[in-house]
């Protein structure tokens, strides 16, 4: 087992007056605080060892012994001795498990092995579980309306609700579904990321779809109409006459549904792309200079 | 429903802390012949807010700056999250 430098952690030296230790470890769990860092699993495992430290270095008697054993804790004698004069929960078969072979140890087996629970005074500090992490892939049309869902996650069937209008790479938290905590602390969450894909013909900006009709020619300069395609279902738009290439018109509330504003929808934005027309009659054709010489 | 005083036992709080919040209206209780109640659904807040105060010496005022800010870092992730996917998009 490794050595665990509590002065290291706490970024104090070991002639730290209780305030100085005080005040860097309020520092650094400000910083490190799970609640404020979410869906950060560095500045949980930081903020576990610098409670730890904190736990042993604030108090007096603690840090007494974790001076004089600390670097010593290889003489197994020792904790032999305090071994037997504790309550331990966990029954340890070797006694080499405190010379350095135990691998895979976590910090806080180090900390109950050299103070037990016998030594431990006041609140035993509550350790929120580890949060989990998934992935959802979904359509346009699955966004189009607040549905239920049910995942599996880590064996475990959830049944989430995924809002209308929800975005690709948006991450929703699922309070209370992540790792379990320890010494009764709270579990952790399970943050879901959504990857919501572009559905052809449709582009997607925000709550406001984009698309593209076909236009020929001579709808474009004579006037007249167009189906175009919806997420929910076509609509015929009328093309006003010497309709330019490009123009864009605006279909009120034919978008996407907007994230938590129930009966707000996003807009559709349709693109003429005019189409010239190709294998012309040499009737065609000769209409055609015709125009050009009126021009 | 969950009594106040029995949620301030678990946690070893004052139930003063409880009646700070409420007055700062970052949770709502329920009196029931002259007893606090806390809804259910507010528990994760709740508990939140405990844990601020306890393991950081968070006071009120700061509870308070802390869970506007955060709702204000929700916001922005989103639109940094639309903006990025805008952004993908021209580049294709």
């Amino acid at each position: 087992m490794e050595f665990i430098d509590y002065y290291k952690i706490l970024g104090v030296n070991k002639d730290a007056t209780a305030d100085d230790i005080k005040k860097a470890y309020r520092k650094l769990a400000r910083k490190h605080h799970p609640d404020l860092n979410p869906n950060d699993k560095e500045a949980q495992k930081t903020f576990q060892q610098i409670n730890e430290a904190n736990e042993v270095l604030s108090d007096p008697e603690k840090r007494k012994k974790y001076d004089q054993y600390g670097r010593d804790w290889q003489h197994s004698d020792m904790f032999e001795q305090q071994r037997r004069s504790q309550q331990q929960r966990r029954h340890y078969q070797d006694s080499e498990a405190y010379t350095g072979g135990g691998e895979g140890e976590d910090f806080s087996s180090f900390f109950e092995s050299m103070f037990g629970e016998s030594g431990f005074q006041g609140r035993r500090t509550r350790f929120r579980g580890a949060d989990y992490q998934a992935e959802l892939h979904l359509e346009l049309a699955d966004v189009m309306k607040t549905d239920k869902r049910t995942l599996t996650v880590n064996g475990k069937n959830i049944r989430i609700t995924i809002p209308a209008g929800v975005e690709n790479g948006q991450v929703i938290k699922i309070k209370g579904h992540g790792a379990p905590g320890s010494n009764g602390g709270p579990a952790g969450d399970l943050y879901i990321t959504f990857q919501v894909a572009d559905t052809a013909p449709f582009r997607r900006s925000g709550f406001d779809l984009h698309t593209k009709v076909a236009v020929d020619l001579y709808t474009a300069i004579l006037g007249g109409e167009v189906l175009v395609d919806t997420l929910d279902g076509k609509v015929k738009l009328k093309v006003n006459p010497e309709t330019q290439p490009g123009t864009t018109v605006r279909l009120k509330g034919k978008g996407v549904p907007v994230y938590k504003k129930d009966g707000e929808y996003g807009d559709l934005y349709v693109t003429y792309d005019v189409s010239l027309p190709k294998n012309l009659s040499d009737e065609q054709r000769e209409l055609f200079r015709q125009l050009s010489r009126l021009k | 429903m969950i009594a106040a005083n029995d949620f301030c036992t678990h946690y070893r709080i004052e139930l003063s802390f409880i009646e700070s919040l409420r007055e700062s209206a970052l949770i709502e209780t329920v009196t029931v012949r002259e007893e606090l109640f806390i809804d259910e659904a507010q528990l994760p807040l709740l508990e939140k807010l405990v844990r601020l105060h306890v393991d950081l010496g968070i006071n009120v005022e700061g509870l308070e700056t802390i869970l506007h800010l955060q709702e204000r870092i929700q916001e922005m992730q989103l639109q940094i999250t639309r903006l990025k996917n805008d952004l993908r998009r021209w580049e294709e």
